[in-house]
């Protein structure tokens, strides 16, 4: 991390300097210890290898820490008194893991701590060094032993037998040692304190290891948990807390960078590593005893041969924890019954519109239909000459809709009677949109047609470089709309190209604008997002196949489906993934959001129900045959149609 | 760079051409300093928020302070602007940064420095040549919110090679037309101020604002915290850098402020936003707000800048 108060910067470098200069190899202290080597540049100091020159027959050699001299007389005191510390508290210690104190003296102005010299590797050091990802059961080996020492100081009595909890508060790879035999070793008690229950202290630790209340002052022995939860995690992953964003140990799985690691030795340090303290273990032991159980667990599952069980057992958890959104086949859900079916001739394609008491919805058996919402009996039908693939536009009393036979028709939407019918030169296989007193809508004859929605006569019409079937979008004086040939139009109501923009493939999509945005996806597979004034693109998104669904959006998730059989979240404001949900088929079906829930059909026959805020599915319903028509929602119902024949009329 | 585009326009227009733009009617001046005129608003006005600028135009503002301490600066304020008008006008277009160093020893203000000028190089390079383009037959413009990570990812990468040691906060503002793209790392902060309200768009990256959003410390308590300006992401921390980048659109006359932490840390926001308000130009604000800093001690590098949309 980046500190940047330029005083604490200063302030180091200065120590450091003067560290630096200090104790020369060969000079000799109180006639007994000579100086080997500087071991390590601390923030108040330096740590020496020294010989002990009492053992003349021996080679005895002992580490010595040193605090030198600061101009500063506060900050010299204080320093001080952290050293004093660190001597006392480490000559009232008696643990294995525990460095013993031999000496401790002040010469020349300066202070000086003889302990036991360890002869070893701290484990920053060890991990830099180490090769690929270290094991599971060795990481818990040296948890066992550090929760053991942690235990230790936290059960600290004073010399009158009072409890005296002794917390470490700086626990982290680079104080603790491997020592020749392989143990444990912790170093540097500069910051070890004993700890009255309540009382607030000056925050001192290691960003990125210390626990969030540690940084109101708080230190209890519910942080060391934390602190050694932080460095198990480090130790797995490699990756260094200390450059990651702070407190992000859930957001970067242990598994994910280390798979072997085990689904119950996560599950440990994540206990460990919770943001509460109550709940993270009630002691060092409880933290002991949790490991030391999965380690008598996994040393028994590695005897067996091939040790595959565990693994097995792991893969599936992490499959419905790591991916909770992703197949339905893992969440229990119980089948939708349907309020109402309607059953059509042919295959149903299209949208259904729902306006007034009516849902309306083309067949490709040529038929319109107008069904009663609340019953799903039949109203009225009305007969093109062709398929309908595209759902109506409805206005006021009429609805309009293309059809394969090359017409626009305009019919009364109570009674299904024939108002006009406009012929395009070809097949209409787009949704119309109204605006102004006009149907906007394009053609396969390459033109976007503009009709007078009274009397069916032509206002103008733009000829584009290929097929238009995508939905226009109309706003203020702004025509929008896609070609099967990639071109995306901007044209003014006079006809007059604005702007253009080019998608590698067709865009068979409606576009959608919010917000001064356009949202065009393309078959290229992509989403685009542009300045509807200028065509700026503000960012793009990748999906993996071509995108035919229409996007809707709610709030600033932009939600839309792609032939890669996922539905996606897309962030508006940047173009970046909020999450996806996958199907079994591709999901061609435009999604619908009502109240937190977004609807979407798949070509695997379903619809499904899907929580806007997480991805993670609600309920689905399976139909007969697949689903890429789009769900229209009215009164809490939701009407989908699907290849099957039928129009499903389903409670949200 | 200003002077360069509009060198640029001139040299683009050949007579008879009727594909290339028109040359521009009239330029801003990012390195306006002088105040702007007095529009005429009475003292009592103060509630109206806003001296009406003129209708079609960015109106800048910039004010920077070394403050009452430090004895060096290490932020780093950048500001263009570029307009052409015509037959076929070209959205205005705006690119303002801040960047505040850290390191000590020089080389805080070098990586703000070569920060600010990679990140500016790099978006002028994309996305001159496609706005200077007729917009009828270009579809190869850049994706600026492409644009903006590129830029942040070489300014990243440049301050590591050439300044290892020092380190700096970067926030990138793109305004083209309505659209505002904005890159940020760091503390430097942006805030937005429409319909009169005033609203943050970048989030710190800092410790303290870290624990705030865990719930661990209070505004007030992260307001005083002895490691409130400890960052954990800046630019040239090396591999990895993620910068946030958000695009959104500006309602017309919505005033976009980008301030360093020698500013925000020591003004409130509700006072940043009432100074804002009561300031006769938009330049006086960016004067009144470092005033109100180094009232309130400066013990920091003060840099501010402000645009309005025309509205």
């Amino acid at each position: 991390m980046f500190d940047a108060r330029k005083a604490t910067r200063s302030v180091t470098h200065r120590l450091q300097n003067a560290g630096d200069g200090s104790l020369k190899p060969g000079s000799i202290l109180q006639n007994r210890y000579s100086i080997i080597k500087v071991l390590g540049v601390g923030g108040m100091g330096s740590v020496y290898q020294a010989r002990d020159l009492r053992f003349p027959n021996v080679t005895k050699y002992v580490a010595v820490k040193e605090i030198i001299n600061i101009a500063d007389p506060s900050m010299r005191e204080m320093v001080a008194k952290i050293f004093e510390r660190e001597a006392n508290t480490l000559a009232s210690l008696d643990h294995p893991a525990i460095p013993k104190i031999y000496d401790y003296f002040n010469q020349s102005d300066r202070s000086f701590l003889v302990m036991e010299f360890i002869d070893g590797k701290d484990l920053e050091t060890y991990l830099n060094e180490f090769p690929g990802l270290l094991s599971e059961d060795v990481v818990i080996g040296w948890a066992i032993e550090l929760c053991d020492v942690l235990s230790y100081l936290h059960n600290h009595k004073d010399k009158d037998g009072k409890p005296d909890p002794i917390i470490f508060r700086d626990l982290k790879p680079s104080n603790i040692m491997l020592d020749q035999h392989g143990s444990i070793r912790l170093i540097d008690f500069g910051i070890a304190r004993a700890y009255q229950a309540g009382q607030k202290g000056t925050m001192i630790g290691t960003e990125g290891y210390s626990p969030p209340e540690q940084y109101r002052g708080e230190a209890s022995p519910a942080g060391d948990i934390y602190a050694l939860g932080a460095t198990l995690h480090h130790l797995l992953t490699k990756q260094d807390p200390r450059i990651e964003p702070p407190f992000t140990f859930a957001e970067r799985p242990i598994r994910k960078s280390n798979p072997s690691v085990s689904l119950e030795l996560e599950s440990i340090i994540m206990t460990a590593l919770n943001y509460n303290p109550a709940e993270r273990f009630a002691s060092a032991e409880a933290m002991k005893q949790a490991l030391k159980t999965l380690r008598r667990r996994i040393s028994g599952s590695l005897s067996r041969p091939a040790g595959t069980g565990r693994i097995e057992t792991a893969a599936t958890g992490a499959a419905s924890q790591a991916r909770p959104t992703e197949g339905p086949a893992l969440v229990n859900l119980s089948e939708v019954t349907p309020l109402w079916v309607f059953r059509c001739e042919d295959e149903i394609r299209a949208s259904p519109v729902v306006s007034g008491a009516f849902v309306y919805v083309g067949a490709y058996d040529n038929n319109l239909y107008a069904v009663n919402a609340a019953d799903g009996k039949l109203a009225w039908k009305y007969a093109t000459d062709g398929g309908l693939p595209a759902p109506p536009v409805i206005h006021q009393d009429n609805l309009y809709i293309g059809s394969e036979d090359h017409r626009l028709h305009a019919v009364s939407a109570k009674s299904g009677r024939l108002q006009w019918t406009y012929y395009a030169d070809g097949p209409i296989r787009a949704a119309p949109r109204f605006a102004d007193g006009h149907i906007f809508f394009g053609a396969d004859d390459h033109y976007l047609h503009v009709v007078n929605a009274t009397t069916g006569r032509k206002a103008w019409r733009y000829q584009a470089s290929d097929v238009i079937r995508c939905r226009p979008v109309v706003s203020g004086d702004r025509v929008y709309f896609g070609c099967e040939s990639g071109e995306f139009y901007a044209i003014d109501l006079r006809a007059e190209r604005k702007w253009m923009f080019r998608a590698k493939r067709g865009i068979t999509s409606s576009p959608l604008l919010h917000n001064g945005t356009l949202y065009v996806c393309s078959l290229d597979g992509m989403i685009y997002a542009l300045d509807a004034s200028s065509g700026w693109r503000l960012w793009q998104f990748r999906t993996n196949k071509p995108i035919l669904s229409s996007p809707t959006i709610d709030g600033n998730l932009l939600l839309v489906g792609s032939a890669d059989n996922h539905l996606y979240a897309i962030d508006i404001r940047n173009g970046r993934e909020a999450w996806r949900f996958a199907t079994n088929g591709q999901v061609n079906s435009s999604p619908a959001v009502i109240g937190g829930t977004v609807y979407v059909g798949s070509v695997d026959h379903s619809l499904y129900a899907i929580d806007v805020a997480s991805g993670r599915l609600r309920w689905k319903f399976t139909a007969k045959g697949p689903i890429t028509s789009s769900p229209a929602i009215a009164n809490n119902v939701v009407y989908i149609g699907s290849f099957d024949h039928h129009l499903y009329a389903l409670t949200a | 760079m200003f002077d360069f585009l509009k060198k640029w326009m001139g040299q683009s227009r050949s007579p008879g051409s009727e594909t290339l733009p028109p040359l521009p009617s009239s330029s801003s001046d990012p390195d306006a300093t002088v105040p702007l005129p007095e529009l005429g608003l009475r003292a009592s006005d103060h509630d109206q928020i806003w001296p009406r600028p003129s209708p079609t135009r960015f109106t800048v503002g910039l004010a920077q302070h070394v403050g009452q301490v430090r004895t060096h600066n290490e932020d780093v304020l950048l500001a263009f602007t570029g307009e052409l008008r015509g037959l076929e006008p070209m959205p205005h277009i705006g690119l303002f940064v801040v960047a505040d160093g850290m390191g000590g020893h020089l080389l805080g203000e070098r990586a703000s420095g070569i920060a600010g000028r990679t990140l500016a190089r790099v978006v002028l390079e994309n996305v001159l040549p496609s706005l200077l383009a007729d917009p009828r037959s270009d579809y190869e413009r850049p994706s600026l919110t492409e644009v903006m990570e590129l830029a942040i990812a070489e300014a990243n990468r440049t301050v590591v090679r050439l300044v290892p040691e020092g380190g700096t906060t970067l926030t990138g503002a793109l305004i083209v037309g309505d659209q505002l793209i904005l890159c940020h790392v760091g503390d430097t902060r942006a805030y937005v101020i429409s319909n009169g309200r005033m609203e943050q768009l970048t989030r710190d990256h800092s410790l303290v604002q870290r624990l705030k959003e865990m719930g661990q410390l209070t505004d007030d308590e992260a307001a005083v915290h002895p490691q409130r300006s400890v960052l954990y992401r800046a630019v040239g921390q090396g591999e990895g850098l993620e910068a946030d980048v958000i695009s959104r659109r500006l309602s017309p006359g919505s005033i976009l402020i980008i301030c360093s932490d020698g500013l925000w840390s020591l003004v409130p926001d509700h006072i940043i936003h009432q100074i804002v308000r009561q300031s006769p130009s938009i330049q006086g604000a960016c004067e009144s707000l470092v005033r109100a800093a180094n009232e309130a001690g400066g013990p920091d590098n003060i840099t501010v800048v402000m645009v309005q949309l025309p509205g």
